[in-house]
């Protein structure tokens, strides 16, 4: 079977993440323009679901690998 | 009266006949067996079938309406999926019998009407979910088998306490509404909440489903978990203290799932974050709410085994299920791939697929009822669930760095069970109608709204560029080789402690009391099992 090298070639991988981009700022302009319901009252706010899905995104990472990774890591053959 | 068997007794008495069928008969049975009871399930008038009397009461084993139907269709439908998915072991009529035991005793409680029978029930599948972790033959699953049988026998005695006293209470073994009233009601909760996996009373989960066969994990994700959802449904609707609960239940295994390396305990962990989605909505109590749930464990558990049987075929073809050890497999295992990636988009939630379309029924009942902290909690959590069952589980065995393995596609069976998942997972995003059609309330809800599309597509597109910021500034943690601590720790160092202690004051002199196997320091498995893949 031959090998698909699509992700080795860097500009693969970069015109992936261009138009992840393109894709990223056109839902922060549709947001200013669209109509919205708010339920809760942040739910309003411009794009407050990008910032949150970003902020709660990185929060998890530092949190789970500064704080818990560093706490309770122990040796694979810990139980053993 | 109706005639035939209940859905619940045909896979069970199914499963003796396994052992004495050979080849393409074998294998059409196998098949045939769930197909049966997924027409029984579908075709059974709603009311009260198959009454036996019982002492002084009445046992009810087909008690069919809305409710128990859904999960009659979830557990049968996973039946045959786990069933294609294990067509090619041959010769483990064992795994195909357990199997088939488990998911009865899940439909035997889905359509239990009383007490007892729904007891027996989720006994049996116990001890048919044990047998699915010890078939697996090393050491490792073994102690975490007789872990997994421990905690759950505890956690069944605790349920039997309790129905004895309800129904001396009651004078009925009625299985209807309990609700949170007293001590034979809170015991039951425990009893219920133990299969469910509640906080604190987790950890046998993450424990023991990773050390369980590959196709037995499959059956796992989806019984043990869903018949107490269903459980938590039918008897504790609108209990508070669920809301808080489940919340708790979706954001603490997403810190675990983040760091674990094995890619199976992850999803394990993952197990825990979606059930917590469903024992909330359950909290919530309102139509809305218990629809969401339902609707949610309906697709959990397509893609839940869905990624479960993704893993389970890279750990198949390399023998392995460690980040660490894995990466790149995308150049030789492109199917496997894709029906990953469809299994992880669908659990994110991301629009057109089934997860969107069944967890936003729970974040809008939650704002419907003004509960905007369980809400922003919720929202945290579904970003948490992208982050290791949307990226990390396709990432880090598929793409990352390349591990150098080359292997091939898993067997045909594997490849169909896993489309066949994935196509349910596209095809209820796409259509929701149906699936919502066969929810215990009518259903007054629209997912396909501009305004959520767009807020969805944004938490979580958001959530993908700050993965590809870290990964792209080189600040991303990578995965090592090391194991967490959880709750288990108090009952694994625990027993240790306890075997000591007895073995200093009654000096007794054998040699297993100096190795306790429930602590890992057993000497091998009794009777020299052959080690499973």
């Amino acid at each position: 079977m031959k090998e698909g090298r699509f992700f080795d070639q860097p500009h693969n991988v970069k015109r992936l993440l261009m138009g992840f981009y393109i894709f990223l700022v056109l839902l922060i302009v549709v947001d200013l323009f669209f109509p919205k319901h708010p339920v809760v009252p942040w739910e309003g706010y411009p794009s407050f679901y990008g910032a949150y899905g970003f902020v709660a995104y990185v929060t998890i990472v530092v949190a789970s690998n500064y704080i818990l990774r560093k706490l309770l890591k122990r040796k694979e053959d810990y139980y053993d | 009266m109706i005639n035939g068997l209940p859905p619940a007794a045909i896979l069970i008495l199914g499963a003796f006949l396994v052992p004495f069928l050979k080849g393409r008969l074998k294998s059409a049975y196998l098949l045939l067996l769930p197909a049966i009871a997924f027409i029984t399930v579908v075709s059974i008038p709603e009311g009260i079938h198959w009454t036996v009397g019982f002492l002084n009461y009445d046992l009810v084993f087909g008690r069919v309406d809305r409710l128990s139907r859904i999960f009659g269709y979830m557990f049968t439908i996973i039946s045959f999926i786990g069933t294609l998915y294990a067509l090619h072991l041959e010769n483990e009529d064992g795994q195909h019998v357990a199997a088939f035991l488990a998911a009865g005793g899940a439909l035997g409680a889905t359509f239990a009407g009383d007490l007892v029978s729904l007891f027996v029930s989720l006994e049996l599948m116990t001890i048919a979910s044990t047998y699915l972790i010890w078939a697996r033959g090393t050491e490792a699953s073994y102690t975490a088998g007789m872990r997994y049988l421990l905690v759950h026998l505890f956690g069944g005695l605790c349920l039997l306490v309790g129905i004895i006293i309800h129904v001396h209470q009651t004078g009925s073994i009625e299985f209807g509404v309990i609700g949170l009233n007293g001590f034979a009601s809170y015991l039951i909760l425990i009893g219920f909440g133990i299969n469910c996996a509640f906080p604190l009373l987790h950890a046998w989960l993450p424990d023991a489903y990773p050390e369980a066969t590959i196709t037995g994990t499959v059956f796992l994700g989806a019984l043990t978990t869903k018949a107490a959802v269903y459980a938590l449904a039918r008897a504790f609707p609108g209990t508070e203290v669920l809301i808080w609960i489940g919340a708790a239940m979706t954001v603490f295994p997403i810190f675990y799932a983040a760091v674990e390396n094995d890619l199976r305990r992850v999803l394990s962990y993952s197990i825990v974050n979606q059930v917590g989605f469903m024992v909330a909505g359950i909290g919530i109590g309102t139509t809305l709410a218990v629809n969401g749930a339902v609707a949610h464990a309906f697709n959990n558990i397509l893609f839940k085994a869905l990624l479960f049987m993704s893993m389970g075929a890279v750990m198949h073809q390399t023998g392995k299920s460690n980040a660490t050890d894995l990466g790149g497999l995308y150049k030789t295992m492109p199917l496997t791939t894709l029906f990953c990636i469809i299994g992880a988009v669908s659990i994110s939630g991301f629009p057109f697929f089934n997860g969107f379309v069944s967890k936003s029924m729970i974040l809008a009942a939650a704002t419907h009822e003004g509960m905007g902290m369980l809400w922003l909690v919720l929202l945290f959590a579904s970003a948490g669930v992208l982050h290791h069952a949307g990226i990390k589980i396709p990432y880090h065995a598929f793409f990352a760095h390349d591990s150098g393995i080359r292997t091939k596609e898993p067997p045909v069976n594997m490849i169909l069970a896993m489309g066949l998942a994935a196509f349910l997972c596209i095809f209820i995003g796409l259509v929701p109608g149906p699936l919502y059609n066969i929810l215990p309330h009518p259903v007054d809800y629209q997912p396909y709204t501009g305004a959520h599309v767009l807020d969805q597509f944004q938490l979580l597109s958001f959530a993908v560029l700050a993965f590809c910021l870290l990964i792209l500034a080189g600040l991303h943690p990578v995965e090592i080789r090391v194991i967490l601590l959880d709750v288990d720790w108090f009952y694994r160092k625990g027993a240790k402690v306890f075997y000591r202690l007895a073995k200093f004051l009654f000096k007794d002199p054998s040699p297993e009391a100096a190795s306790p196997q429930l602590s890992g320091e057993g000497k091998g498995i009794p009777g020299g099992a052959k080690v499973n893949p």
